[in-house]
């Protein structure tokens, strides 16, 4: 058996050592990282909430209940359906989509302009700047935004002392340090992704549509946009599926009233040490990602190949 | 419609570098224009400054007498085809023909009607719903002419546009070009570094080196009578004789050279005195073995050394006495068994046949 695995071809090429390296951290990452985990917190959506020694005993069954809970609430509300937790998921994907949308848009014209106006000097320049805030943790980052925008904040004060306003701008209530800090958090990967499509584009593309007569705005929207269209499906994908599940900035930022949806998780997982709940939630966010890529490609009609590069 | 194109004292510079030098041109509508010259010489630049890309640092555009000066790309009645010809892959054929109507706000069904003419035009009829990447390269050549021409452009510009295409195809399209110019009636204006290209399609050239131009005028006449040493050597072959001018009378110079003396006829605007350094070219095909009863104005000895053929000539390689070489151009009809290397011939060429032009740089070696 072993003498017939070393004489196939993917040995012979990278040698017996660094082929096994090779194969044990694919299987390690893809059987440890990938496929038990999700598994296991599948499986453990559908169980009852139980401690661990009780485990396999007889409290220990299948049943939707976590999922019941998100629709309908517990057994003892009034309610019809859980309005409480489906109001914070409605939310959380909506806001989602908007800081997607106000990410595009403000990455794209950097974006352009690092990759075909910038001379290379300034082009690196604005690149370093871009990455240098994100060596601070994202934790860290929050608080300093949590700094600028509170009611006797850094901005609040400035404006304040130059008279602009004589009452403080309630940044924080209204959740206006939220939306910024999300939409600050994942910019990284909706810059680079739409950086990267719109550089690999021809020059003389752009000249040449100018050249027939093209004003700029149209420019963008038949030549340059359609192809970075991967390159947006792909960011746009990144940065939602990293917002609609954030914890650190929501935590940090979010107003008093808010609750953003992976804190909801985090209070089942944790304060209510009710895994499996915690679990079934994790699922339903999971699911949201995996459709929100979906109806993606299907709007922009790109394949996933396109995205992934 | 097509329009005059007026360069004036244009010189485009960047940083202290001039790309283009106080270039002064008319080209005339409806007329086949090329820009000559070596890779680096400023053509392209020029080109650009037509176009709309590069403002000229001095001087003036002027098409149909309007000063194009503060005028983009996207508002002048020019086209431009690119050397890569920067056709859209994403999309379809007739998309691309019909993008220049599409920001203009023309209707669908218009622009479909006219991209239909235009894949007429360029014979590629039906075929308006292929993607680019679906197209070989004589296609894609004809679909970027055709884009360019949907707008009804006055001028015409194009890059070095064959420069990509293999050489029997590159042979077939300049006689394309030709005829598409001719029956659309704009005005043509053609970069290129390649001397055929310019001599077969052009009604005049302009041969360029360092940002300047160095002559302007019909294609026999900057071929037969160049009027600098650079223009001599870029724009065909040319074999150089270096030596000072012994005697000007009426319209002939002659030169005395360490291979003896040669006349030539003087061109116009000659401006060389006795004693002057000057060079007197003759052209590989203007060498001749004479026969019985020719008589020829200049003889040459020369000592040969090697030969190839090329098919309908063959090239003969000799030196001259002072050991300067030179190339000779024999019609392959013509019998020539008897010369080997280390034969010993006298050549003739006739004034005519011959310029003697002030010592300068040029465009070989």
């Amino acid at each position: 058996m072993g003498n017939y695995l070393f004489t196939q071809p993917f040995f012979k090429k990278n040698g017996k050592a660094v082929a096994i390296y090779f194969l044990v951290a694919i299987v390690f990452w893809f059987v440890f990282l990938v496929i038990i985990p999700q598994l296991y917190m599948l499986d453990l959506s559908f169980r009852s909430n139980v401690p661990p020694l009780a485990r396999g005993g007889p409290q220990d069954y299948y049943t939707l209940e976590h999922y019941q809970h998100f629709v309908f609430g517990s057994k003892t509300s009034l309610d019809a359906f859980n309005f409480v937790d489906l109001g914070v998921f409605g939310r959380t994907i909506l806001v989602s989509i908007m800081v997607t949308i106000a990410n595009l848009l403000f990455c794209y014209p950097i974006a352009f302009y690092i990759a075909k106006i910038a001379n290379p000097s300034t082009a690196r320049l604005l690149i370093v700047s871009l990455i240098i805030p994100f060596w601070i943790n994202e934790l860290l980052r929050s608080f300093a935004l949590r700094i600028l925008f509170a009611n006797e904040g850094v901005i609040n004060n400035f404006l304040t002392g130059i008279g602009v306003i004589d009452q403080s701008i309630l940044f924080i209530t209204y959740d206006i340090g939220l939306y910024t800090g999300l939409v600050y958090a994942y910019i990284l990967l909706m810059m680079f992704p739409l950086y990267n499509a719109i550089e690999s584009l021809d020059v003389n593309q752009i000249e040449a549509a100018k050249d027939l007569g093209s004003s700029s705005l149209r420019t963008h929207w038949r030549i340059v946009i359609p192809h970075a269209k991967p390159g947006i499906v792909s960011g746009c994908t990144m940065v939602f599926m990293l917002t609609v599940g954030a914890l650190a900035t929501p935590v940090v930022l979010s107003s008093p009233n808010t609750l953003w949806f992976p804190q909801l998780i985090y209070q089942w997982f944790n304060m209510n040490d009710n895994w499996s709940r915690g679990s079934a939630y994790s699922i339903i966010l999971l699911i949201i990602s995996v459709i929100f890529v979906l109806a993606m490609m299907r709007i922009f009609k790109v394949k996933i190949g396109e995205i992934i590069k | 419609m097509s329009a005059d194109v007026e360069l004036n004292n244009v010189s485009v510079t960047f940083g202290s570098f001039y790309a283009a030098k106080s270039v002064n041109v008319k080209i005339n509508g409806g007329e086949f224009f090329s820009f000559l010259g070596p890779s680096g010489c400023g053509k392209t630049t020029l080109l650009r400054a037509i176009s709309g890309f590069q403002d000229p640092s001095e001087g003036s555009v002027l098409i149909d007498n309007k000063d194009m000066s503060g005028i983009g790309p996207n508002k002048r009645p020019t086209s431009l085809i690119f050397q890569n010809l920067a056709l859209f892959p994403l999309m379809s054929v007739s998309e691309n023909i019909a993008f220049s109507l599409e920001v203009r706000g023309v209707s669908k069904g218009d622009r479909q009607k006219r991209a239909d003419e235009l894949l007429e035009l360029i014979a590629l009829e039906g075929q308006g719903e292929k993607k680019v990447h679906q197209l070989s390269g004589g296609q894609k050549q004809r679909v970027a002419i055709a884009r360019a021409l949907a707008v009804e452009p006055k001028v015409l510009l194009l890059d070095e546009p064959l420069s990509a295409l293999d050489l029997k195809l590159r042979q077939r399209m300049r006689t394309e070009l030709r005829e598409i110019q001719k029956r659309v009636n704009i005005t043509f204006i053609y970069i290129t570094h390649d001397q055929g290209e310019a001599l077969t399609m052009s009604d005049r050239i302009a041969v360029m080196n360092e940002g300047e131009i160095e002559q302007i005028g019909p294609c026999d006449e900057v071929y037969n009578n160049p009027l600098t040493p650079f223009v001599a050597t870029f724009v065909g072959e040319n074999n150089p004789l270096f030596g000072k001018v012994k005697e000007i009378n009426q319209n002939k110079i002659k030169i005395e050279t360490p291979d003896g003396d040669f006349v030539s006829t003087m061109n116009e605007n000659n401006k060389l005195n006795i004693g002057d350094d000057a060079i007197a070219f003759v052209r590989p095909e203007s060498l001749f073995m004479p026969r019985d009863g020719d008589s020829f104005d200049n003889l040459i000895d020369v000592n040969i050394e090697s030969f190839e053929f090329e098919g309908n000539i063959k090239n003969f390689y000799a030196t001259l006495k002072s050991g300067t070489k030179i190339k000779f151009s024999i019609p392959n009809a013509i019998d020539t068994s008897s010369i080997s290397s280390g034969t010993k011939l006298q050549l003739g060429f006739e004034s005519t046949k011959s310029s003697i032009l002030p010592k300068a740089q040029l465009a070989i070696d």
